[in-house]
């Protein structure tokens, strides 16, 4: 099953896409969010994302600053201050 | 009566006034376009992060440790007033309105005896808020040097002001921006950034949402955020306003010059005949004297 994966910065939409998992570098430690995952807000450290688009793929890292993770039943949604 | 060289002259030069209305109004039509996008790119941002600090600040009670951006300084003796403006002119009376607006507000503020000080950001409100409150000014921010405001922009003008705000320089900040309705329609608008109005929490899912680290300390990191938030899009905006005002102003610029060329054509053509007549006459009326 996807996840929906939203990546916003304040300038744009950088991605907006069903991807298999993403692995995000929390405050308190990274995490991995999966389809179906419990709703959860957390703040982000300056790090990279990793996006796994399906289960045996390469991940495409995504360096981000200044991040907030949303998780709700709509999916996963990163805003960053900055990206790439 | 003017002689008629001068009256050349003066047609050449309202046309060439024409071209560069024309052009500035081309100009900012093309601007136009690109501001608007902008704006309507930096929407899922602003409005997602407004729905998180909004369910969480009705989550969290306000108390002693509540951050300061959320439940103020206690006071509200002094105001500060954050005009944004253009560094351009050639856009009509969208400097002025917002400039207006933010002398209104400063007027009232000061007969209800409060403190008023100003942060200026952009070129064009300095003069006219410096003749008024020559006094007042405790800060601005240059934007000339950049093509076009953006969040690099957003982020320092909202450090400065967290700076301003820790340094105790002022209790509420409103921001003064002109708000795009359209091209023809720009408003002048006073919104409130410091502290910050709580944005109305979205109707939650009932679902029940972890928060990493703690709430309180979310809402501490997220609410400088949302500032500059806040003041990028007013930015976005006031940019879009702009170029609509801009465009609208040399829209009718460019009429106007079109019917002062005719009229000034009109009696170009006329004296220009006046003087024919009058050579043929004095030709003729020479003629049958001989």
């Amino acid at each position: 099953m996807p996840l929906h994966f939203e990546l916003v910065t304040p300038a744009r939409l950088v991605l907006s896409e069903e991807v298999h998992q993403v692995v995000v570098p929390g405050t308190e430690g990274e995490f991995g969010v999966l389809e179906g995952h419990a709703p959860f807000t957390s703040t982000v450290k300056d790090g990279v994302i990793r996006v796994w688009r399906s289960e045996n793929g390469h991940p495409e890292e995504i360096p981000v600053k200044g991040g907030f993770a949303e998780v709700s039943a709509k999916g996963l949604t990163v805003l960053a201050e900055h990206v790439g | 009566m003017a002689s008629l060289k001068e009256l050349k002259l003066r047609i050449n030069s309202v046309k060439s006034t024409q071209k560069i209305t024309k052009a500035k109004q081309m100009v900012a039509a093309a601007k136009l376009r690109k501001a608007q996008a902008a704006a309507e790119a930096a929407r899922p941002y602003a409005t997602r992060l407004a729905d998180v600090v909004g369910s969480l600040a009705s989550r969290v009670t306000l108390s002693e440790s509540s951050p300061r951006l959320l439940a103020g300084t206690g006071k509200d003796q002094v105001h500060l007033l954050v005009v944004a403006n253009s560094d351009r002119g050639l856009c009509g009376a969208f400097n002025s309105n917002i400039v207006k607006a933010a002398k209104l507000k400063a007027h009232e503020l000061t007969a209800q005896g409060k403190t008023v000080v100003f942060y200026l950001v952009g070129r064009k409100g300095r003069v006219p808020i410096r003749r008024d409150f020559p006094k007042a000014i405790i800060g601005s921010f240059d934007t000339t040097t950049v093509r076009e405001a953006g969040f690099t922009e957003a982020e320092a003008i909202a450090q400065e002001l967290l700076a301003l705000y820790d340094a105790g320089k002022f209790d509420i900040a409103h921001l003064f921006f002109g708000k795009f309705r359209s091209a023809l329609v720009q408003e002048p608008t006073v919104q409130q950034i410091v502290p910050v109005p709580a944005p109305k929490a979205a109707v939650s899912d009932g679902a029940v949402v972890q928060y990493e680290p703690d709430e309180e300390t979310i809402l501490a990191e997220l609410l400088p955020r949302y500032l500059r938030t806040q003041i990028f899009g007013a930015l976005l905006e006031n940019a879009a306003s702009e170029q609509g005002a801009s465009m609208t102003a040399m829209d009718n610029a460019t009429r106007n010059a079109g019917e002062l060329i005719k009229k000034l054509t009109i009696q170009y053509n006329r004296s220009r005949q006046a003087a024919i007549t009058t050579e043929l006459v004095e030709i003729i009326a020479g003629a049958e004297a001989l």
